[in-house]
């Protein structure tokens, strides 16, 4: 062998076999069982960022920015719900359950929500005082476990989300291990305390768009047709399943992308079942022009929702709101680097962690533990979520304003660009620079 | 005793009018005529009322009750009493599929035979078959009683939790991790009240006991081909 460096090829890993699928490899042949985690689909997919604004210009004048107003209202449930539900903002908080997550996490969400003026959702696992007691406006979901589930907080939540799929797992129940069930877990949940506690995949008591129809109307017969009745659909086939939700008589449709998260389900379910995000959207607001149900149906968009631009760019596809969840956990302090060193411990770092059901967060969020739980202030953590749901506010009406509309659900699918082929062919619009959109004429 | 004809009168004004009865109320005893098969009948009731439906019902009837005591004279369509808090339903006749699911309390009472997945998810609530059940019942059955006096279709009890399952005749094949139990004597106590309370014609003594082997209850790769 010679020992002049430039005889010698530099080691080359293989893009099939990189690090992470052998690290995979070995685990699975250490362990002999998947690996489950929480949170969204990991892998890069074409999502809002392939997506531009294209601004004022001599066509289109802008508004003054600081100066002329840009209206961010939105009202779910306005077509069979007595009373509808008001927000301030098009941005709401997605349902998590009290069992995944602590009950002052809860707190925490309804507490910012209800400052911004939106709506805060509740999940698996019942309705809690903490996130009733603190979110002016509360969804509260129905789903296929019913845990906890009683006509009482059916009637004292402002609006019923029933749960067909989510954007993590469309097709697949959940699972709280038992390292999570604390007595009050249990109880709520009318399980022993200690063992795995399965969510079911599909609903125990209906099968399918008829039978959604009667169940709806069951729902709305016990709640005196007050309440708004979201049904929220993973990205499966999106123009289908929402087509299917409105003619069983949703007021509105909760689309949840790939990229939404999950407290717990199996890594391979996460990233190798369901739509991107920006896949979903205009299909679904097809499937609501055909009916002639736009903007009577609301659509709800959610599935790696970050910033102002993204729920700027949701609302020019066609959505009416946005709902985040893995956002709003960053902004509460999930993932925070200040407690790197306990990641560390953990095998992890800060922003990869992703072991939401073994509870044992260092921020004390995703945990029932009361000595982590205690490191979480839910009225800091509320004001840190109000402060990030009031900027993404601000950054969607600067460049609505710039776009030259007075409210945010004026923004246009033609109000964009895309950057890449594919983001261009799933949302509909012109790529960059061109007239084109791929799979369609005459755009 | 006060009559609601629902040839004359809608869904909507039936379940506003027995849902406005309060703890207070003397108008205790209702009766519904020409049900026709209507879903969603007598829905979220919340008051110590009697309400009898001369006929047969459709999808979910006496959904979600709490106190009320209601009787279906014919036969229930699926999801009768789902998500039952307390009370009574009795069904003089059939039950269609998932009678009684995700029920947290209460006593279901069916006099004839249910269908498949009587019982599914449920959570504290009492049922008491006079005939058959179908295949799947009892799925995922967290808490409470389901007595069959006749047969049990297919995978009785699959993925059961802490339920207690009696049945008088043939079971046709057992669920996951669901096994036949030891009847003690705290068992025939509370099945012989239940059979009292639904006016069943049977013996504790008759039945077997059914339960959870609780071995599905954590996650254990070695038991993947139970699933």
């Amino acid at each position: 062998m010679s020992d002049d460096p430039s005889a010698r090829t530099t080691p080359r890993k293989s893009a099939t076999f990189s690090d992470d699928v052998n690290s995979d490899i070995r685990r699975a042949a250490q362990t002999g069982i998947y690996d489950i985690r929480g949170g969204g689909a990991k892998r890069r997919v074409p999502h809002f960022d392939d997506l531009l604004f294209l601004g004022a210009s001599i066509s289109r004048y802008p508004l003054e920015g600081y100066r002329e107003k840009c209206d961010t209202r939105v009202t779910l449930g306005t077509r069979f719900a007595k009373k509808p539900i008001e927000l301030d903002i098009p941005i709401t908080i997605a349902g998590m359950s009290f069992g995944a997550l602590s009950g002052p996490a809860k707190e925490a969400l309804g507490r910012g929500a209800s400052d911004a003026g939106t709506s805060t959702t509740t999940g698996d696992g019942g309705m809690t005082e903490e996130e009733r007691g603190h979110s002016k406006k509360l969804v509260y979901q129905y789903l296929p476990s019913r845990y906890g589930m009683n006509p009482d907080d059916l009637r004292r939540a402002d609006a019923i989300e029933i749960v067909v799929g989510q954007g993590a797992k469309p097709g697949g129940g959940g699972m709280l291990l038992g390292q999570k069930i604390s007595d009050r877990v249990a109880e709520m949940r009318n399980l022993p305390k200690g063992i795995d506690q399965r969510s079911a995949c599909r609903h125990p008591d209906w099968t399918g768009p008829d039978d959604l129809e009667i169940k709806i109307l069951e729902l709305r017969e016990i709640t005196n047709w007050e309440k708004p009745i979201y049904i929220k659909i993973g990205g499966a086939r999106p123009y289908f399943d929402t087509t299917l939700a409105i003619k069983a008589g949703a007021d509105v449709v909760v689309l949840d992308g790939m990229q939404g998260g999950t407290a717990a389900t199996q890594d391979v379910f996460i990233e190798h079942v369901g739509q991107p995000t920006l896949a979903c959207i205009r299909p679904a607001v097809q499937a609501l022009q055909d009916l002639g149900m736009h903007r009577e149906v609301q659509l709800v968009i959610s599935g790696g929702i970050r910033s102002g631009a993204d729920v700027a760019k949701a609302l020019a596809l066609g959505a009416d709101a946005v709902a985040i969840g893995t956002a709003a956990l960053i902004a509460l302090g999930d993932n925070d680097p200040r407690w790197e060193a306990e990641y560390n411990a953990l095998g992890t770092t800060a922003g990869a962690y992703d072991d939401w059901h073994e509870g044992l967060d260092p921020a004390g969020i995703t945990t029932q533990d009361p000595e982590l739980m205690a490191r979480f202030d839910p009225i800091a953590g509320g004001r840190r979520l109000r402060n990030y749901l009031n900027v993404m506010t601000l950054e969607a009406q600067t460049i609505a304003r710039a776009c030259g509309k007075n409210h945010l659900h004026n923004l246009e699918p033609e109000d964009l660009c895309a950057l890449t082929v594919e983001a261009s062919a799933m949302s509909g619009v012109p790529l960059s620079g061109t007239n084109w959109v791929p799979g369609r004429q005459g755009y | 005793m006060q009559t609601i004809d629902m040839a004359t009168t809608s869904l909507r004004e039936l379940n506003e009018t027995l849902q406005a009865q309060s703890q207070a109320t003397n108008q205790t005893q209702w009766q519904i005529d020409n049900p026709k098969g209507s879903h969603a009948m007598a829905v979220g009731l919340d008051a110590p009322i009697e309400v009898t439906i001369k006929g047969s019902t459709g999808y979910y009837c006496g959904g979600m009750n709490k106190q009320a005591v209601i009787t279906i004279d014919g036969s229930a369509g699926p999801g009768v009493a789902e998500n039952m808090m307390s009370g009574k339903v009795v069904i003089e006749g059939d039950a269609s599929q998932y009678a009684g699911a995700t029920g947290h309390g209460g006593l279901l009472v069916i006099k004839g035979n249910a269908s498949s997945r009587c019982g599914i998810s449920m959570k504290g609530i009492d049922i008491v078959v006079h005939g058959n059940i179908g295949h799947m019942s009892a799925f995922m059955a967290q808490s409470g009683n389901l007595v069959v006096l006749g047969d049990a279709g297919d995978a009785l009890g699959d993925s059961l939790y802490e339920a207690r399952l009696f049945v008088r005749g043939n079971v046709k094949s057992l669920g996951a991790d669901c096994i036949e139990k030891e009847m003690r004597s705290e068992h025939l106590e509370i099945l012989g009240a239940l059979l009292e309370q639904a006016d069943a014609d049977a013996r504790p003594e008759e039945f077997k006991r059914y339960g959870s082997a609780r071995q599905l209850y954590n996650f254990n790769i070695d038991n993947a081909s139970a699933y």
